[in-house]
């Protein structure tokens, strides 16, 4: 009798570099592959900046879009859900992805623990990401904590449409105030607001935003990482008539939109109404979203 | 090669892997080639338009997950029109999973989806997370019965009756919907469960009960697959906890003639593809002709010296 050669689970993932790889859906949109850790470093005590190899259909990411990650496990059990994790850089000339993550739970305790050569299974790239109007001139940037590495690919899309920004990142501590570098190669104007020095306060980013309103300096909104900043955005938007994207997070499942778990409230024309933020998002209209 | 076909009934397959419902839509061409599967399977519809429950909606556990979607849809006349034809235009065959809350409903839902291009019918008498008690017609042959007897005289389609396993004994509620009409029977729905965060001492999901699927539950439907093949004459369509070909080939020898994949598409989202590969070269290794074949296939003769000496308790 043949002896059955079991694997715990059935999966033929990608291997970014296998030259025998065939696709088995070319027609799809994402995948799921095996990538190879590059470099896994800490930033500060609570972020670590994940490098990856990346396929060509992975380099296709756009900005504000997301993948999804299958964590190695931190202790002795097994992790049976993916996280999302959104792109911070996709870097098409070096054919690498890179995230900017903080270590919270499971998943990410598990992910720090990465070492270069390690291989690390990723499924995307996933979602509905960032937007920006072929009219608009100025925008404002606004960010706290994590939410500002998901923040920072709009560098990309400001540099090469040729639009003028004003990124204003939010963080307890000015260590934690991160991705001004990239917004600063791309020539956006940086205002760091910080909790230790209290130029974090609502009424200070409020007086801020005006002033770039006042300027004409304010085409488009985007921002992520804090209810209280994005609730301030959204008033100011719709006080101004300046529409505006939020990036959102949400627990998921499987990130492909056919689940239903990462739902969340959303109001149009009056009516609520619920979304997934893995697929009809993450990026929502400003307008729509609900604080959470 | 294996030939890989399998029938339910009049309902033919060209392999016996299928999405279970609530974990696909034509959004998995994102990922994978549709038209590699053995059936398309909707989620579940209802009339109305539901919101589902409110989030958390999932919960990981130890070898699988808990969720309390609460089966959040835009309604019948939503799905027929604009979700319907995203899965027909595929070349597996569709089958429509549908709920309702009263007999009288169903089967005019049952009615209602019987139009070109729906192939089966698979009726959800057992979500556990729409009621918070896990209540739903599958606890009880008689509900059972009397709700199957509704749609089978309302539809001319396949009937493919989801049974739970809350129910305490599935074996008759499976009898119930064979002699009601039934012409498949899925075994099994999620299991009612729970998870308490010991840090915010407050249930994990929403709706604070949900549904448990993954490899846990696997060997407890194992079980009702094979009691219940021993117990009827129509096929089963064998779901929990497949995560791999060698789980497929294990429920068709507890008496399965196809199967449904969930949880391991939320894990790895080329799972179906890849297991349906796997089985092939699985079939094609022990030198299996037709995978029809595996279908109860247990070697379960009580009369070998160990089964007896067990028996005896030695």
């Amino acid at each position: 009798m043949t002896e059955t050669q079991t694997a715990v689970f059935s999966t033929k993932p990608h291997v970014v570099g296998d030259d025998k790889f065939v696709d088995r859906a070319p027609a799809a949109s994402a995948e799921e592959t095996v990538t190879t850790v590059l470099s896994n470093d800490w930033i500060n005590d609570e972020y670590k900046h994940l490098v990856v190899t990346a396929t060509p259909k992975a380099l296709t990411a756009k900005p504000g879009q997301f993948f999804h990650w299958l964590c190695p496990s931190p202790d002795e059990g097994d992790l049976w859900l993916r996280r999302p994790q959104s792109i911070y850089v996709v870097d098409p000339e070096r054919q690498r992805l890179e995230f900017l993550y903080k270590i919270v739970g499971r998943g990410t305790k598990g992910t720090a623990m990465l070492k270069p050569g390690d291989q690390f299974n990723i499924v995307g790239p996933l979602g509905t990401g960032f937007s920006m109007a072929p009219d608009c001139k100025n925008v404002v940037v606004l960010g706290r904590g994590v939410g500002l590495a998901t923040l920072a690919p709009i560098s990309q899309m400001i540099a090469e449409n040729g639009v003028g920004a004003t990124v204003i990142l939010s963080a307890r501590s000015p260590e934690l105030a991160m991705s001004g570098d990239l917004f600063e190669k791309a020539g956006a104007e940086i205002v760091t607001v910080t909790d230790t020095d209290g130029s974090s306060d609502l009424g200070n980013v409020e007086a801020i935003i005006e002033d770039r309103i006042a300027q004409g300096r304010a085409d488009a909104f985007y921002t992520c990482g804090s209810n209280r900043l994005f609730m301030l955005m959204k008033r100011l938007g719709a006080k101004h008539g300046i529409p505006g994207q939020v990036a959102m997070e949400q627990i998921m499942a499987c990130g492909l939109g056919p689940c239903y778990v990462c739902v969340r409230t959303f109001e149009i024309d009056g009516v609520k109404t619920l979304k997934r933020v893995c697929i009809d998002g993450p990026v929502f209209d400003m307008q729509e979203a609900m604080g959470w | 090669m294996v030939d890989l076909s399998v029938k339910l009934g009049s309902f033919e397959m060209p392999n016996p892997v299928m999405p279970g419902s609530g974990t696909f839509s034509p959004e998995m061409a994102q990922i994978i080639d549709i038209n590699r599967l053995g059936a398309t399977l909707t989620k579940t519809v209802s009339r109305e338009l539901r919101d589902g429950n409110p989030p958390p909606r999932v919960a990981e556990v130890e070898c699988g997950m808990i969720n309390c979607i609460g089966l959040p849809g835009k309604g019948l006349d939503y799905f027929l029109t604009e979700l319907l034809p995203q899965y027909t235009q595929y070349s597996p065959p569709t089958i429509v999973s549908i709920t309702s809350t009263t007999e009288e409903d169903f089967a005019a839902m049952a009615r209602d989806c019987t139009v070109p291009g729906v192939q089966a019918l698979e009726i959800n008498i057992s979500c556990p997370t729409r009621d918070p008690n896990g209540g739903n017609f599958a606890l009880q042959a008689e509900h059972t019965a009397s709700t199957v007897r509704g749609i089978r005289a309302a539809t001319d389609l396949p009937l493919f009756v989801k049974l739970s396993p809350n129910a305490g004994d599935v074996v008759s509620i499976a009898r119930a919907a064979e002699e009601a009409g039934a012409d498949a029977l899925t075994v099994a729905n999620t299991i009612l469960s729970m998870r308490i965060d010991t840090d915010s001492f407050r249930p994990s999901l929403g709706f604070k009960t949900g549904g448990m699927s993954g490899p846990a539950v696997k060997p407890i439907i194992m079980r009702m697959v094979y009691q219940i093949g021993k117990a009827v004459s129509i096929p089963i369509i064998g779901c929990g906890g497949i995560v791999k070909a060698e789980d497929v080939v294990e429920y068709m020898l507890a008496g399965a003639s196809a199967v449904q994949v969930g949880y391991a598409s939320f894990r790895n989202p080329t799972a179906m593809v890849s297991i349906l590969e796997d089985l092939e070269e699985w079939c094609d290794r022990r030198g299996i002709a037709r995978i029809a074949d595996l279908t109860g296939a247990v070697d379960d003769d009580l009369e070998t010296d160990t089964y007896i000496a067990a028996a005896a308790g030695i």
